[in-house]
């Protein structure tokens, strides 16, 4: 089975996921998601990362549309983008309507009594 | 968020013969429609091909991980060539009155550690330049 193929325009999922899948960045993205700008130094708070440490992951949030930056007088502000989170989820939904039909075809090839 | 997909499907056929269709390469080719390169064994690593026409055909690398017989079958797999992480498929068979329960998940799609995926090709020699570059790939794509 192939996973399936993104949008040509879009971002593609797997860049999402991966961004996702790092602590650091799920963190940001929690303290992001509700939908409050935020400066990097907000955004830093408590974590054991020094403010290019931030940047740098907030630029990887980024890169993958789950957040952009607006510069807000001196400061640097993050929004999370919740359109983003879309993409992941109609990439789920075609593995899972792959699945639903694999599963069906081993039903009906396992319930067959000439197998 | 959710990164795995987990489906339950009862089956009116006894566990052993369910067994079969999926630890059984050439029976699994047959309702998942792929030709797989060889039989299933621990730590082999196999390549599937999609025999579908309703698709392109694809291709994929595959591992086995686990089979215990007639209760767990799991693999990794990811697409030749892409650039994607590997997920790890979880077949979970249970015996109930009517036949068969099968459990079928597949999780990683936030992407496996760079070791997890350095061990799961590990053994694979003869592909393993491909896979590093693959590898390569796939580091730099999300840096």
């Amino acid at each position: 089975m192939s996973k399936p193929e993104s949008d040509a325009n879009s971002i593609d999922p797997v860049t999402i996921f991966a961004a996702l899948g790092d602590e650091t960045r799920a963190t940001l993205v929690r303290r992001l998601s509700d939908g409050r700008p935020q400066s990097i130094s907000q955004l830093g708070e408590g974590l054991d990362l020094t403010r290019q440490g931030v940047t740098k992951h907030l630029r990887v949030l980024q890169r993958a549309g789950l957040v952009v930056s607006n510069r807000h007088g001196r400061e640097m502000q993050f929004v999370f983008v919740p359109s983003s989170i879309h993409e992941v989820q109609d990439y789920l939904k075609e593995v899972s309507a792959k699945w639903d039909a694999a599963l069906s075809r081993l039903k009906s090839f396992v319930e067959d009594p000439r197998h | 968020m959710q990164d795995y997909i987990e489906k339950t499907i009862n089956l009116a056929a006894p566990l052993s013969k369910v067994w079969h269709a999926l630890a059984d390469h050439v029976s699994f080719g047959a309702w998942f429609r792929a030709d797989i390169s060889g039989p299933f064994v621990i730590d082999a690593v196999l390549q599937g091909a999609t025999t579908s026409p309703d698709y392109d055909c694809m291709t994929w690398e595959m591992v086995v991980k686990r089979l215990e017989p007639q209760r767990v079958f799991a693999f990794e797999w990811r697409d030749v060539g892409s650039t994607e992480p590997a997920t790890r498929v979880t077949f979970q068979l249970e015996e109930i009155s009517t036949g068969t329960r099968l459990t079928i998940t597949e999780s990683g799609f936030s992407a496996l550690s760079e070791s997890r995926r350095l061990e799961m090709f590990r053994e694979n020699t003869k592909g393993w330049e491909e896979q590093a570059r693959n590898i390569t790939t796939y580091v730099e794509a999300r840096i």
